[in-house]
């Protein structure tokens, strides 16, 4: 069954809004009262055509829950999804499949996120067959195009995943989201589990495809440095709700929330001359079940007073572009 | 060997570990594949000496190695000597060797949950180790560990004590590890990746408390990470490798201000920084890449194993391998073209 794919339009490829996602925790036999993890919590944005909107937080603050559910990998509880203008958050999988052929995921760890026993051709090769895009003749010329887009040789399509190195590995990940021309690919993490050396190979290529193709990114992860170097605009996350979002350069030169500025001040920078102020943060997150009351970053936050602990700072703009979830900015 | 006066090396203590000519193999299906070729160093009291380079370059194998837990088979420390003090470690029977580590040399680990015992209380561990290496009583010992643990920066050590390692936060189990490696006050602290597992906050917080409890125990630490930020911003001294062997060796300002081996620039290049942006320099930048992967250690060339991956390669780069020689007092490469590499990093502008 092949369904044609919606147009690109004019608009953002992605709307998301208000988006929230629960998870129940199951009670265990002798633990605590079942919970409610407030994995995503009223997360809303827009990404552009050839937009790259990086997502960034430690673990736990539900920015890969974010990827996962704007691809309806995973059910949202709240909110809306809208994929180049079409409100995809209730599709069922039939009427979702042209606008899964849209956008694509980019996974973290290249090794446990291919089939070991398919053949490289086969694993770039298997959306095309899965969505009856082309007869097997076609299919193979589109798989040694994909190949040598991404740097693959073509005498590599019959290998399998375990004879290429971990750069390779993540090539053949890219060449397998970009088979079906999508507008929209989901990066979680692509390149922390590179050596260095391999990661400025794998984010360049990132950046030529998405200037050769037009494509959106929604770039997660923990780096930051990473982030600000591939994004045009960044979000901040913390245990399920954006703090700070702004145009990239805005946000790293002018953080205003207080915990965007402690991340960027423990990012630890590779000039041994560079004396740093630190702020950094004291204890560890809060747990998302038990969230700290008022703003959920108050029991670490060096600058909270008593408001913070109560009331919930919303997310509004303070210059163009450039939105904060704080009290005292 | 003259050890007064090298420049970065001068306001530290004595040599408190000299590895030398440490040479370990792992036999694998493909051949012997050499993991450590050569590799010595010293560390002093109270220095730390960040140890740097990509995955299978035998950075953690030379820590394994010195502390004799190499697992043979399929692991071979064939040659080399690792002084502390008067003693080589590589000599010692494995009952000594095991008083020496925990006790006058320990090490930490980049997942702590994996060498932290799942069923017993993070107290109870750190008081094992205690009394196993000064024999005092239950009691003492526990006291001790949580002392330990307060030290470390838990909060509420007492009550953490008798909790277990999946109670605590990935943060913290790396602390109590961290508390359980200094309780006998070791001369020499290895820590492997000690933050790569950890949230960018917590791992400035472990870094900190690292560099912390060295200044006040004056422990010498070897600290191996891929992570240059993290050598930029805690190692004194940097040892780089490449497949086995070491490349080059500088303190921290000359390694990152002039590097000599075209790998080390490499690496340099190829990390993106927040700096740029901060500085206000231009926007769209492409990062420097470096070519190919790093080749298997059963199948390496004759010659210099990055020159299949280098741009100043030579005929001379492939066919004979180039000694591990003095560039300057204090900064040593080996590389053929370790001249041209400072004139083209002058011409690059670096």
């Amino acid at each position: 069954m092949t369904g044609a794919a919606p147009p690109a339009g004019v608009g953002p490829v992605l709307e998301v809004d208000g988006l929230r996602k629960y998870f129940v925790s199951p009670r265990r036999l002798l633990g605590p009262q079942a919970g409610v993890v407030h994995a995503v919590d009223g997360v809303s944005f827009t990404i552009e055509a050839r937009e790259t909107l990086g997502l960034v937080g430690e673990s736990g603050c539900g920015k890969s829950t974010v990827g996962r559910t704007v691809l309806r990998l995973l059910k949202p509880t709240d909110g809306t999804i809208r994929l180049l203008g079409d409100d995809i958050t209730r599709l069922e999988s039939r009427a979702l499949r042209p606008y899964r052929r849209r956008m694509q995921i980019i996974f973290q760890d290249p090794y446990s996120s291919l089939d070991p026993r398919m053949t490289a051709g086969d694993i770039a090769g298997e959306l095309l067959g899965v969505h009856g895009v082309s007869s097997r003749a076609e299919r193979h010329e589109r798989v040694a195009e994909l190949f040598s887009r991404v740097g693959l040789r073509r005498d590599q399509i019959g290998n399998y995943p375990h004879e290429f190195s971990g750069g390779q590995r993540q090539r053949l990940g890219i060449a397998r989201a970009l088979s079906l021309q999508p507008s929209l690919i989901v990066c979680d993490e692509p390149v922390s589990a590179l050596d260095v050396s391999i990661q400025a190979q794998v984010i360049n290529l990132l950046m030529d495809l998405q200037a050769e193709y037009g494509l959106s990114y929604l770039f997660i992860a923990h780096d930051l440095a990473v982030v600000e170097h591939i994004s045009h605009r960044v979000a901040v996350m913390y245990l399920g709700r954006i703090v700070e979002f702004a145009d990239k350069r805005e946000l790293f030169a002018n953080p205003l929330h207080p915990y965007t500025e402690s991340l960027l001040d423990a990012v630890p920078v590779p000039d041994p001359r560079r004396v740093r102020r630190r702020r950094i943060v004291r204890g560890d997150v809060p747990s998302p079940i038990d969230r700290p009351s008022g703003c959920h970053f108050h029991t670490r936050c060096p600058y909270a007073v008593e408001r913070c602990r109560h009331e919930d700072p919303a997310l509004r703009e303070v210059a163009p572009g450039h939105r904060v979830a704080c009290h005292l900015r | 060997m003259d050890q007064a006066g090298t420049p970065g090396t001068s306001g530290f203590g004595d040599v408190v570990l000299e590895v030398d000519d440490l040479v370990t193999t792992f036999r694998t299906p493909d051949g012997v594949a050499p993991a450590v070729d050569g590799v010595s160093f010293e560390v002093r009291a109270g220095e730390t000496l960040g140890v740097v380079g990509e995955s299978g370059c035998g950075k953690s194998v030379t820590a394994l190695s010195i502390l004799g837990l190499v697992p043979s088979p399929p692991g071979c420390v064939e040659r080399g000597t690792a002084l502390l003090g008067d003693r080589d470690l590589l000599a010692l029977p494995e009952r000594t060797l095991a008083d020496v580590r925990g006790n006058e040399i320990a090490m930490i680990f980049q997942e702590p949950m994996t060498s932290l015992n799942p069923v017993l209380t993070v107290g109870y561990q750190i008081a094992e180790t205690v009394r196993r290496h000064d024999g005092g009583t239950r009691p003492g010992a526990m006291r001790r560990a949580v002392e330990m643990l307060d030290l470390v920066g838990i909060p509420e050590a007492q009550r953490r004590a008798r909790e277990y390692p999946h109670q605590l936060s990935g943060g913290m189990r790396q602390r109590a590890m961290i508390a359980m490696a200094l309780s006998c006050e070791p001369k020499v602290l290895i820590a492997d990746e000690p933050t790569t597992a950890l949230d960018v906050t917590i791992q400035a917080q472990v870094l900190d408390l690292i560099r912390e409890l060295q200044g006040r125990l004056g422990t010498a630490v070897i600290l191996i990470t891929h992570d240059l930020g993290v050598i930029a911003e805690t190692a004194h001294r940097v040892v780089v490798m490449y497949a086995g062997r070491k490349v080059e060796e500088a303190d921290v300002t000359t390694l990152f201000d002039a590097p000599r081996h075209p790998y080390t620039r490499g690496l340099l290049a190829s990390v993106p920084t927040l700096d740029a942006l901060r500085d206000g320099a231009a926007g769209e930048r492409r990062l420097a890449e470096i070519p190919g992967v790093v080749p298997k250690l059963t199948g390496l060339p004759d010659g210099c194993a990055f020159a299949p991956r280098c741009p100043l390669a030579d005929g001379r780069c492939a066919s004979t391998r180039p000694a591990f020689e003095e560039q300057r007092p204090g900064h040593s490469a080996a590389c053929w073209h370790a001249h041209t590499a400072r004139e083209a990093a002058r011409e690059a502008g670096q």
